[in-house]
């Protein structure tokens, strides 16, 4: 157990170091994937998360063994992330807010006929 | 000991004790793959052959509890196991998979082999993997049924298995100089292991008369012409032909099975009936 204990000790020591030995690495790295999942037919596509690969067969195959080993999924896409523009949470302000008070833009002044049942 | 009334048992624990040995070595990278998603495509593969390896140990022990009354047979040299089954106790899976020595076990050499480095591991699986994908294709017309519905249940992890160790041989040696060198050096290092996957012993002989088992010189050809192909595209040569190594399924086994054993065997050795 000492030893055990000692070991673990050091590791966490380390830790600083290897971290930056890591980042110093991260050039190498095989490029990062988006997963999207279909659960199943008749559904979307859904993020699931992200994972390393080194093309797009590998990353549909990395994906096929980390996100769907539960049943997850019967259909798989893969996005390389650098492909992927986000918006710029710095704008949400301005690109979001202004929904905010605009309540006819929602379809709820309608009434519905009673015929319209699923809606 | 194998004898007339013991082919079925025999021929179970070979398949058994592939599926079992080889997900053992697989096992070990659990935690040391070079990257996460690897190590989680390794640790998936090795527990599919832990999930066969554990059908055909049930069915195993079924025929050992049905053999077992007649004392004056000795199936395995460990004095306590032996004395388990003669004394009319019903054993297990488990008993079969810990308390058997190394020359109670039937996997070929192949399975047994260290895995050195990436290379060597995805060589040994891409060679394993072709040829369990044809044996269980030619299994699952077995007219043993528990033998045929282990076949077809893992065949299509099996084909899994394959896709994932050619892809990696090819990837490995259509890659960097490097990369294609240690390829190589791996697929030659190994190939003195692949021969006796095709050799028919006695067992073997027998099972395929009675339509069990299956016949190994049809899937040499299909294994090879698969190699072949994979190589190819790998950009790499085939071995020269030569000496092959061959005992595994006899009990005669390299050095390195006995380490397996001692890691994979150790905590019911030690703790007898010990669960967790």
């Amino acid at each position: 157990m000492a030893t055990l204990y000692g070991v673990a000790f050091c590791y966490f020591l380390n830790l600083p170091n290897y971290m930056s030995e890591l980042s110093s690495k991260e050039k190498a790295e095989w490029p990062l994937w988006e997963v999207f999942i279909r659960s199943k037919a008749g559904l979307d596509h859904k993020h699931v998360g992200s994972l390393h690969a080194a093309d797009a067969d590998m990353a549909i195959e990395n994906a096929r063994d980390v996100y769907t080993r539960r049943m997850e999924g019967i259909s798989i896409w893969v996005v390389e992330s650098k492909y992927v523009r986000a918006s710029n949470p710095d704008d949400a302000a301005s690109l979001y807010d202004p929904a905010n008070d605009k309540i006819y833009r929602h379809p709820t002044f309608y009434n519905l006929p009673d015929e319209v049942k699923y809606m | 000991m194998t004898t007339d009334n013991n082919l079925l048992l025999d021929y179970t624990l070979s398949l058994a004790d592939n599926a079992l040995i080889i997900g053992h070595r697989l096992s070990e990278w659990c935690g040391h793959g070079p990257i996460l998603e690897q190590d989680i495509a390794l640790t998936n593969t090795s527990l599919d052959h832990l999930g066969q390896a554990r059908s055909l140990y049930q069915y195993a022990a079924e025929q050992v509890n049905a053999l077992g009354a007649d004392a004056e047979q000795k199936l395995f040299s460990s004095e306590s196991l032996q004395a388990n089954i003669a004394s009319g106790n019903v054993i297990d899976e488990d008993d079969l998979a810990y308390l058997r020595d190394a020359w109670d076990f039937k996997n070929l050499l192949l399975a047994e082999q260290p895995n050195k480095d990436w290379a060597y591991t995805v060589a040994r699986s891409m060679y394993f993997d072709i040829f369990q994908y044809f044996l269980f294709k030619n299994l699952v017309n077995s007219k043993d049924v528990t033998i045929a519905a282990i076949a077809e249940k893992s065949l299509k992890e099996v084909e899994y298995h394959k896709r994932w160790s050619s892809e990696w041989v090819i990837r490995l040696g259509d890659g960097t100089e490097e990369s294609r060198h240690r390829m190589q050096t791996a697929i030659n290092d190994l190939w003195p292991y692949t021969g006796e996957m095709f050799k028919m012993n006695r067992t073997d002989v027998a099972m395929l008369a009675a339509g069990i088992g299956a016949d190994l010189e049809s899937i040499k050809t299909l294994w090879l012409e698969e190699i072949v192909a994979v190589l190819e595209q790998a950009t790499l040569e085939m071995p020269a032909q030569g000496w092959m190594h061959e005992g595994g399924k006899e009990g005669r086994h390299s050095e390195h099975l006995g380490y397996v054993l001692a890691e994979l065997q150790f905590m019911q050795r030690a703790y007898p009936n010990h669960e967790w």
